[in-house]
């Protein structure tokens, strides 16, 4: 018996042996040189993978930055510029810092403001819908609310808002990593750099449609009356194909534009509340005025994040 | 035992209605938008300004490339304006709206209904007639015809299969055309011979259309090299691959073209047009359309002139019916719902589908119980639920790998499925973006 037991030890620890001794030639043979600063860098790295650097992972990232003379074209959105300067301090080089950027929904057609004219009933999948056609109201360019953003978001910042049928963004959870921009079959979403205080004004609507077929199509859409665009005293208003597009290095959150857009398509993100207004602003028809309270009331309702200050402009009104 | 292809078809209800109704010429609306990508292809760029006065048969828009088509009025009038109108696509396109007034037509154009057999010129002129007319193809793929009739370097025609099986149930603007116009069609086939110097033609027919093929078997004595094919009745036989391996029994390689075996397939409307074009010098400006599903009025078969809007014809045929749920342009299986009625109709048009509500409705969708039914009637021998879940899980790689480039789009798999899963939907999506893919790869 004991002899069984002494022969099974002898054998095994032999080949145990062995294979170190193989294995141990093998991987000094056969030894791959890797930066090391690699390793440091991934550690950095927020390790979500998401791909929102242009690269397919983290550890890819990694080895791009490691590799390459000048950090200025890349960049970690979800790490931000804490991150970039520690891999630069890693790396020893120099990095200018970027500014945050976050998703934006551009559009505002809720079911109140955007009738329905026909009901999709086939895939559930955005992109399936506007394959065939282009959806379910008159608005060719609107969104389809189905969600593909909703799932294409690996850090629990979008979700869709089952009355409004829009996706909301959860700015804190943002990281700006453009998968949602294109998961988007209609192009809605847009990054925008977040803004000082994440203060920011933007047209939520991307409706090319002439004045008349955009209004009809939903009350809330861009018609490209240019009123904002004569409003701007710092050119940081283009119309283009009946739609305004502001451009968020020259806006200087003045709000001017926000006051006169007659269809509320003009959103004012995280400022604080207007304090009153002179009596002149509440000359305006009587007729007008009504509309656009009510569309920003029902913004009011639907909005989590966005604080829009209706409330003193109806006391202004009412006083 | 007739000649059919070896895998997969379906066979819904045929529901045929307008099957014995003369073709109708629908009158004039008082105005048209003619869309200019009614093509496979380069939108054609338009070549009118507003305020212009247009005869019929001139040309509006010209190809925007190699793979494009001409477009041409289909009425007489001025152009009102040049605009973004919604098409059958569902999307806002680039349209000429023309104001209608009287109908003056081309001086070129031969407007007389006699029959002209004999024709003496050379294949090139044939295809830049055809080109210049304007000619796509009218089976409902609207790829550019002249394309067609010019082989890649390297391969060589032999035979050229018209197909006249429309399979589709309901639709039946080919069988009336074969039937009132089958003696001009085949004068078509004869020129298209020439173009493509083959010797050799079949016409396809499935075998719902006795009369069809009583009526052609009858003719064809006098027109050397074509053979009537009576096909069995079964979706998809209708497409391009099914019909060529039906027919002539050679089976086209996976992503390859028909011209890999020898073959060339144009549909019977398309032939009509030839002849139309080079015989009579008119361009393709209007069309066969069939209005029909089960609550329609008066079901038919009408001749309609490009950029009408989908409610005129429907109108004609007794207006939008109580109850409907769906109106689909082409059949019920291809087919696609419009959202809104006024569409134009357009060269891509076979046919306008009023359907029910009750029978328009998808049923909710259930669970894969892995019956195979789907494989079982894929045409082309794909697993149809596999390329499903790869789409939907957005594995491009693994549907790459699966062929799902081969989908011919026909619906077999969804119309087969028990559990009622959008197979094609996502079949559809996966191949988009496996397109997408590809052309990326061969860019870089």
């Amino acid at each position: 018996m004991n002899e069984v037991i002494t022969a099974t030890i002898i054998t095994v620890s032999s080949v145990g042996v062995v294979a170190a001794v193989i294995l141990y030639w093998a991987s000094q043979k056969f030894k791959v040189f890797e930066d090391p600063r690699i390793d440091k860098v991934e550690e950095i790295l927020p390790a979500a993978n998401c791909g929102g650097c242009g690269y397919p992972g983290c550890r890819n990232f990694a080895e791009v930055c490691v590799k390459s003379d000048s950090l200025d074209d890349l960049f970690c959105p979800v790490g931000g510029n804490g991150c970039m300067s520690s891999v630069a301090k890693v790396l020893g080089r120099e990095v200018s810092e970027k500014d945050k950027m976050t998703a934006v929904i551009r559009c505002n057609g809720a079911p109140q403001f955007r009738k329905k004219t026909t009901h999709f009933d086939g895939a559930l999948n955005c992109t399936i819908q506007s394959d065939l056609y282009a959806g379910e109201t008159a608005c060719q360019y609107g969104c389809v609310g189905l969600g593909e953003c909703a799932d294409a978001c690996d850090f629990n910042a979008l979700h869709m808002d089952p009355i409004t049928e829009l996706p909301v963004v959860t700015e804190a959870n943002c990281t700006g990593c453009n998968a949602c921009v294109v998961a988007c079959p209609k192009d809605i979403i847009e990054l925008r750099p977040a803004g000082k205080k994440s203060r920011r004004i933007f047209v939520s609507c991307i409706n090319e449609d002439r004045g008349g077929a955009a209004k009809k199509a939903c009350a809330v859409a861009c018609t490209g009356c240019t009123l904002c665009f004569k409003e701007c005293e710092y050119d940081a208003i283009v119309i283009e194909n009946f739609l305004a597009y502001i451009d968020p290095l020259k806006c200087v959150l003045c709000r001017k534009c926000v006051q006169v857009c007659p269809t509320g398509a003009i959103w004012e993100v995280n400022l604080p509340p207007r304090k009153a207004k002179p009596a002149k602003e509440t000359d305006k028809k009587p007729e007008e005025k009504k509309e656009v309270d009510l569309i920003k009331t029902a913004k009011e309702n639907i909005t989590e994040n966005k604080t829009v200050d209706n409330k003193q402009d109806k006391k202004n009104k009412t006083e | 035992m007739l000649k059919t292809f070896p895998k997969g078809g379906v066979h819904p209800p045929e529901n045929k209605l307008s099957a014995n109704k003369k073709i109708e010429i629908l009158p004039v609306p008082k105005q048209v938008s003619v869309p200019v990508s009614q093509h496979i292809g380069v939108p054609a760029k338009v070549t009118v300004n507003k305020k212009d006065v247009v005869k019929v048969g001139q040309i509006i828009a010209e190809s925007g490339g190699f793979i494009s088509a001409n477009i041409h009025s289909p009425v007489s009038g001025t152009v009102f304006k040049i605009d973004e109108v919604t098409d059958t696509s569902g999307y806002k396109r680039q349209s000429v709206i023309i104001n209608v007034n009287d109908d003056e037509w081309d001086e070129k154009i031969d407007r007389s209904e006699e029959l002209i057999k004999d024709f003496d010129i050379s294949s090139e002129e044939i295809i830049k007639k055809i080109q210049n007319a304007g000619i796509v193809g009218l089976g409902g793929a609207t790829f550019p015809t002249h394309v067609k009739l010019m082989p890649p370097k390297g391969t060589k025609p032999e035979v050229l299969i018209i197909n006249g099986v429309e399979c589709e149930p309901y639709l039946t603007s080919d069988h009336i055309l074969m039937l009132e116009k089958g003696e001009e069609m085949l004068v078509g086939i004869q020129i298209l011979m020439k173009a493509l110097k083959v010797d050799k033609a079949y016409i396809g027919i499935e075998n719902n259309k006795p009369d069809a093929i009583t009526h052609l078997t009858k003719l064809v004595k006098f027109y050397k090299g074509i053979v009537v094919t009576p096909v069995k009745v079964q979706y998809p036989q209708g497409g391009e691959k099914q019909l060529i391996k039906a027919v002539i029994n050679r089976e086209v390689p996976s992503g390859g073209l028909p011209i890999a075996v020898g073959a060339v397939v144009h549909n019977v409307g398309t032939a009509y047009a030839v002849y139309e074009a080079v015989q009579k010098n008119k361009p393709l400006f209007e069309r066969v359309v069939t209005i029909t599903g089960k609550s329609v009025k008066n079901p038919g078969n009408y001749l309609v002139r490009f950029g009408t809007a989908v409610s005129d014809l429907i109108e004609a045929a007794g207006g939008v019916p109580k109850n409907t749920g769906k109106i689909i342009s082409g059949g019920p299986m291809m087919g696609k719902a419009l959202n809104t009625t006024d569409v134009p109709v357009a060269k891509g048009t076979s046919g306008i589908l009023i359907m029910p509500e009750e029978e328009s409705k998808r049923r909710v969708i259930k669970p894969c119980i892995r019956c195979a039914k789907c494989v079982d009637v894929c045409p082309m021998g794909l697993e149809p639920f596999l390329l499903m879940t790869f789409g939907e899980k957005a594995m491009h790689k693994s549907m790459e790998k699966e062929d799902v480039l081969d989908c011919i789009e026909c619906g077999s798999c969804s119309y087969a499925c028990p559990s009622d899963r959008p197979i094609l939907d996502y079949i559809r999506l996966g191949k988009n973006r496996v397109g997408a893919v590809i052309r990326a790869r061969s860019t870089k």
